[in-house]
């Protein structure tokens, strides 16, 4: 399995609205903060989306969570560290 | 009752109190404009889509208010871009609606079919691609609201042509969108400001656009003059303080004076009132206020420790911290960091001409300023006009100074100044421009004849792209490349061309005498004005250099 260790794992609720994954995508890209991994699904209520980012966790984090909360369409955002399961158990699908 | 979405769009826009709209209209926008005539809307017909976007921005500026412009699919929305991206990194409230090819078509490739989704995301606070009338009738106030909510900033809405065309039936409008109530200081937050400002011995304020957005321009000035505390301004800070406040040491940054950046140095505490400390005003930031403990006040949370890591920062609404800092602090005299402060004013202040000479840039601005008086506005487009402009013209009220900060764009100023004509009549609207930012939009001459709107332009020629010619005269050894307009074209003509009046001080037996003339003529006037190219903006900070290594003059 790849090591996660460097990483940190972004959750976030949004709107399950097009263009969300744009937005949400874009701001990393044109930010140069790279991410390694990203699972979006919509949740039960079909309203919301649920979208996970693996994410270096460098010093510049908390700016780019920053920036990512003042996205319209991003509800919350959580953090979790490397040992969180979702991309590991993802990892299943990629190797 | 009965009603199409783009009948719909522009109820909407009426009901949120929209009078004047800039536009340009297209195939992809045509339902939007059938549906005007019979509004209670204005349409300015510009020449170019960037000309109405930069018309809404120099409305928003010039009112506090969102404004709007119109333009079509393809061509229409990208010659938008520029605009909307200006008024993103200045935080001014424009909302760009564009038409789109109907969404059957969409992702074919068809005529005039861009991502205008894809292009706007990056540049806006939001964006959308409407897919049916109804989401018009969340999209339009959720425009506005955002627009105008925190930190203020563009939105962008495509709308296919068949959405257009959609007949709804509905029972009644939706209330229209109104900013957001902004977070308030706490009681310890404002506790703890009373504190550091009581404790600080050379206390400095860095006034910054959001002290404007908040309408606490007068409060901040009363605060700073309560506390004697001294300031220096952001580029789009200026007219905050009025010109020559003994406490205001004028723009900080590159072209900031000497005096202003000695006093950085100095200072034992920086209050960052409204401000992101973008690297044009804070130089290399490592060295920026040394010896400073620094203060944040910002609606916007991402800009808290983005590049200054502050010692305390409050994420609140600046106007409310400043007023409430007014009624609660106790008055404080610095008696020896005041009489610095008047002493660096006096003998480190932009250096100018003893001598009334039209020839000579600060001379010009000057007597420009005491020609036309205080009720005016005043625009600039990007170069050293602009930086001249900054750094000397004397402010006398907020909202007075329009220009573009964050992108630099040249092209802004004439528009802009049409935008403000617009807006805000009673007033003229000067615009400072270049030979070479003029021409980036000079088309909009043609459109403020044909409303007849008060704006003068001043054209200050040096037949050169000045700030660049600067730069490689000081930092590529004269290598002089690509700067030189060998003949520049006959602006004054250029102006009566397009039914404006023009005039030429290069021309002029009596330089003054036509200056006065131009400047009290109704209606648009160019006047352009000849200058040395050999004329510089000083001081400069060499780019990525630290604010107190600033050349002072050129060496001989």
């Amino acid at each position: 399995m790849s090591d996660f260790s460097q990483c940190a794992i972004l959750e976030l609720k949004v709107n399950n609205h097009p263009g969300v994954m744009s937005h949400v995508c874009g701001l990393f890209a044109r930010r140069a903060f790279n991410v390694e991994g990203i699972l979006c699904m919509p949740m039960q209520d079909k309203k919301h989306s649920k979208i996970w980012l693996l994410v270096g966790e460098d010093q510049r984090l908390d700016q780019i969570t920053q920036q990512t909360l003042k996205l319209e369409d991003v509800l919350e955002i959580s953090q979790h560290s490397a040992s969180h399961p979702v991309f590991a158990q993802m990892m299943e699908f990629v190797e | 009752m009965k009603i199409s979405g783009a009948q719909l769009v522009i109820k909407l826009l009426e009901r949120q109190g929209i009078t004047q709209i800039a536009g340009l209209p297209g195939g992809a926008a045509l339902p939007l404009y059938d549906a005007l005539p019979g509004s209670n809307i204005k349409h300015v017909l510009t020449r170019h889509e960037q000309g109405a976007g930069f018309i809404a921005e120099g409305m928003a500026r010039v009112s506090g208010k969102a404004a709007v412009c119109f333009a079509s699919s393809g061509p229409g929305a990208t010659n938008l871009v520029t605009a909307i991206a200006d008024a993103h990194l200045d935080s001014i409230p424009v909302i760009a609606i564009t038409g789109q090819v109907p969404s059957s078509m969409l992702g074919t490739d068809a005529f005039q079919e861009i991502d205008t989704f894809g292009l706007m995301a990056p540049i806006t606070k939001h964006n959308w691609l409407v897919r049916s009338a109804e989401e018009l009738l969340e999209v339009i106030p959720a425009a506005f609201r955002i627009a105008t909510s925190g930190r203020p900033g563009p939105v962008a809405i495509d709308i296919p042509k068949d959405v257009q065309n959609q007949i709804i039936e509905i029972d009644e409008f939706p209330a229209p969108g109104e900013a957001m109530p902004l977070p308030q200081p706490t009681l310890a937050q404002l506790k703890e400001m009373e504190a550091m400002i009581a404790k600080a011995e050379r206390p400095m304020l860095m006034v910054g656009a959001g002290v404007i957005q908040s309408n606490s321009s007068e409060a901040l000035v009363a605060l700073a003059e309560k506390l004697n505390i001294p300031a220096v301004s952001t580029f789009l800070g200026l007219s905050v303080f009025p010109h020559g406040h003994e406490l205001h040491l004028g723009m900080l940054g590159m072209h900031g004076s000497k005096g202003n950046n000695i006093a950085l140095e100095e200072c034992d505490l920086l209050i960052g009132a409204g401000v992101r400390f973008d690297d044009r005003a804070t130089g290399k930031i490592s060295e920026f206020c040394p010896q400073a403990a620094v203060l944040h006040i910002e609606i916007d949370r991402s800009e808290i420790g983005k590049l200054k890591t502050p010692t305390l920062a409050v994420h609140a609404d600046v106007g409310a911290c400043i007023k409430a800092l007014l009624t609660n602090c106790e008055p404080q005299q610095r008696i020896e960091w005041v009489s610095r402060i008047k002493w660096l004013n006096e003998n480190h202040g932009i250096p100018l001409p003893t001598k009334q000479d039209l020839s000579n840039p600060y001379s010009l601005i000057k007597t420009v300023a005491e020609i036309v008086g205080d009720n005016t506005n005043v625009h600039t487009d990007v170069g050293q006009h602009q930086m001249w402009t900054a750094q000397v013209y004397p402010f006398v009220r907020d909202r007075q100074w329009s220009s573009s900060g964050g992108l630099g764009t040249m092209g802004y100023g004439l528009p802009a100044a049409i935008g403000a004509a617009l807006a805000d009549p009673e007033r003229m609207a000067l615009c400072i421009s270049g030979d070479g930012s003029i021409m980036m939009n000079i088309q909009e001459i043609d459109t403020a004849v044909e409303h007849n709107l008060n704006v003068k332009v001043v054209v200050i020629n040096n037949s050169r792209l000045g700030l660049v010619r600067q730069q490689q005269a000081l930092f590529y050894q004269e290598n002089f490349a690509a700067v030189n307009n060998k003949r520049t074209a006959d602006f004054a003509l250029m102006a009566q061309a397009m039914g404006a009046n023009g005039f030429d001080l290069g021309k002029a037996t009596d330089p003054l005498a036509m200056l006065t003339e131009a400047l009290n003529t109704p209606g648009p006037v160019l006047i352009n004005v000849p200058i040395s190219e050999d004329e510089m903006v000083f001081p400069m900070v060499p780019p990525g250099a630290a604010n107190k290594d600033l050349i002072e003059e050129r060496k001989a």
